[in-house]
């Protein structure tokens, strides 16, 4: 309850940035003056702003796959971060709710890579509710190979392909 | 005869309405049969243009089988029993001899008489009419084309029957029933999200196939006589990989709603859900064979992708594939004796065929992106996907691997066929 009213406020303040934005410092013609010393202002206090880390593209937020080795579905030893923010965040966000989606690359039949990338989003899955997050607040599905991000027969491709993707709702 | 031909064409008829793609389909054939049978057919009599279309299907018909070699008329033409001199034929190396008419009747029907001759023998093997509605040509040529083959071979011919596939084209996916031979294309079901896993009810009716339409893998049925459909299976995660029972009073299906993938049967109305795996793996792709008691699957219990049998009834599970590289996609042959499914080794995927009693392994193909084997209703040969010339292709090879056609469609990529049953 009391993490609900934190980001309540949170959301107000949010909101509230959202409708106040920044204006643009204004262009104004300078008046010819003559050039002095003047003493340096004071900085400006710096403003008191609650971004969502979520929306800042340097968070580690900001990455949303997860990428895995041919015919594995267990979260790697260098996605695991990746995976633990999104825990947490959802953690202290539970009103914020995420759709996994596993993918394959295409080797393998259609429908066992289904199940393939079922078991891509239940890794997933786990180790974000392991992580704090409810399992209410996520939801699994599986493409397969059926929705590639690259259609070259080639590792390149591939491996762009074989991922579970975090999508916030 | 005739009323079973004309239940089927009201069939076609019926899917003609829901929607017609024409598409310009282009067959290449690679290899030949190792005895190839000589028979010379005689251009069809009476309808100059109708009578060209029947030739013509009948021609491709026997040639893409590779069981047959076509011996030129060379300037006789017959069309009556009486007008038949055996020596002429004889002395062109023909073993048989198809002749016959083709007439365009008042009232918007055609009507082909034809008989087939062992020129040898000196005598008629069959002689039948074949009628049908006039924009029904194709059919009669594959109904005649049943008839030679049969006589010829022994076997029951499949020229009569229809492939279910999907065609993606960028983000588009088409669910496409088509004649045999490609021709006759008939959208099913159109739309922007993957359609997967089309099958194929004994009686040829219906359609069973995943949809992602809502936005994950649902299991519809769908009459292709009514175009009405129903959800067989909507249940959390993926509902998938569906096939019916022989005697068509059940069907098996995949479903993650328990965790991973395991199968399931259910009733044709969706009523009577019950698992019947219990691993832990991925189990998926049930195929079931021809007495309706035994289910070969993929699973990857034994670490990878690869083929097991089981009771449909409950009991013992056994691999059946060994060796290097992962299988998948087991497919039954109409007679038991043994299946076909897609073999992975080194970056490749080939079309194999493994025999129940000495479990001795075939590959079928060359090699290449060929996935999803299943047979045609007569067991002689084996329609597959496959990629030619950076398009997914149709492809066809013999259960003795000697022939194999490719079938490009007009547009898109061609994937997860199926062979229908006899009509």
């Amino acid at each position: 309850m009391k993490k609900l009213v934190i980001s309540l406020v949170l959301l107000n303040l949010l909101v509230a940035c959202a409708s106040e934005k920044p204006k643009e410092p204004v262009a104004v013609a300078p008046a010819p003056v003559p050039v002095v010393e003047a003493p340096a202002p004071a900085p400006a206090p710096a403003p008191v702003v609650e971004v969502d880390p979520l929306n800042d593209p340097a968070s580690i937020l900001a990455k949303r796959s997860v990428y895995f080795p041919f015919d594995v579905s267990a979260v790697q030893e260098n996605d695991k971060p990746i995976v633990l923010a999104h825990a947490k965040y959802l953690s202290e966000h539970p009103d914020r709710k995420v759709r996994l989606e596993g993918n394959c690359d295409e080797r393998g039949s259609n429908e066992y890579n289904l199940g393939l990338g079922q078991r891509r989003a239940d890794s997933v899955r786990k180790m974000l509710v392991l992580g704090g997050a409810k399992a209410s607040q996520i939801d699994t599905v599986s493409y397969g190979e059926e929705k590639p991000r690259c259609t070259d027969h080639n590792e390149a491709c591939w491996k762009q392909n074989r991922r579970s993707d975090i999508k916030y709702q | 005869m005739a009323l079973r031909l004309l239940r089927g064409m009201l069939g076609l008829l019926l899917l003609a309405q829901v929607s017609v793609a024409n598409a310009i389909l282009t067959i290449e054939i690679i290899g030949a049969g190792e005895h190839q049978i000589p028979v010379a057919i005689v251009p069809f009599g009476g309808g100059g243009k109708l009578a060209q279309s029947i030739d013509e299907v009948v021609t491709g018909d026997l040639q893409r089988s590779g069981l047959f070699r076509l011996v030129d008329p060379m300037g006789k033409s017959p069309h009556e029993l009486a007008d038949v001199s055996y020596p002429d034929w004889q002395a062109r190396g023909a073993d048989a001899l198809a002749i016959g008419t083709v007439t365009a009747q008042a009232n918007g029907r055609i009507e082909a008489r034809f008989r087939l001759l062992d020129v040898v023998k000196q005598t008629e093997l069959v002689g039948q009419s074949v009628s049908a509605n006039d924009d029904q040509v194709r059919a009669v040529g594959h109904r005649i084309s049943d008839l030679i083959y049969e006589k010829l071979t022994g076997d029951k011919g499949v020229f009569s029957t229809r492939i279910a596939y999907v065609n993606r084209q960028g983000r588009k996916f088409s669910l496409i029933v088509a004649d045999s031979d490609g021709y006759n294309e008939q959208t099913v079901l159109a739309q922007n999200e993957p359609i997967m896993s089309p099958a194929w009810s004994p009686d040829g009716s219906h359609l069973v196939y995943v949809s992602f339409e809502t936005g994950h893998a649902v299991i519809y049925v769908q009459s292709l006589y009514t175009n009405q459909r129903m959800v067989l299976a909507d249940f959390p995660g993926s509902n998938s990989a569906p096939v019916w029972s022989p005697d068509g009073n059940q069907l098996a299906i995949v479903l993650t709603r328990d965790g991973s993938s395991q199968i399931y049967l259910v009733r044709p109305d969706g009523n009577g859900l019950r698992r019947i795996t219990f691993s832990g793996a991925i189990d998926t792709e049930p195929n079931f064979s021809p007495d309706g008691q035994t289910i070969l699957f993929t699973s990857d219990r034994g670490g990878s992708p690869q083929i097991y049998s089981m009771p449909v009834a409950g009991g013992l599970e056994q691999r059946m594939t060994f060796g290097e590289g992962n299988n998948f996609s087991p497919r039954y042959s109409p007679d038991g004796k043994s299946f076909v499914y897609t073999h992975f080794i080194n970056g490749k995927f080939y079309i194999a065929a493994q025999d129940f009693q000495n479990g001795q392994v075939e590959i079928l193909t060359a090699g290449g992106w060929e996935k999803k084997p299943s047979f045609a209703p007569n067991g002689k040969l084996i329609l597959f996907a496959s990629e030619a010339r950076g398009r997914g292709i149709l492809a066809t090879v013999s259960s003795d691997g000697r022939v194999q056609q490719h079938m490009f469609t007009q547009s898109g990529d061609a994937r997860e066929p199926v062979w229908g049953p006899h009509k």
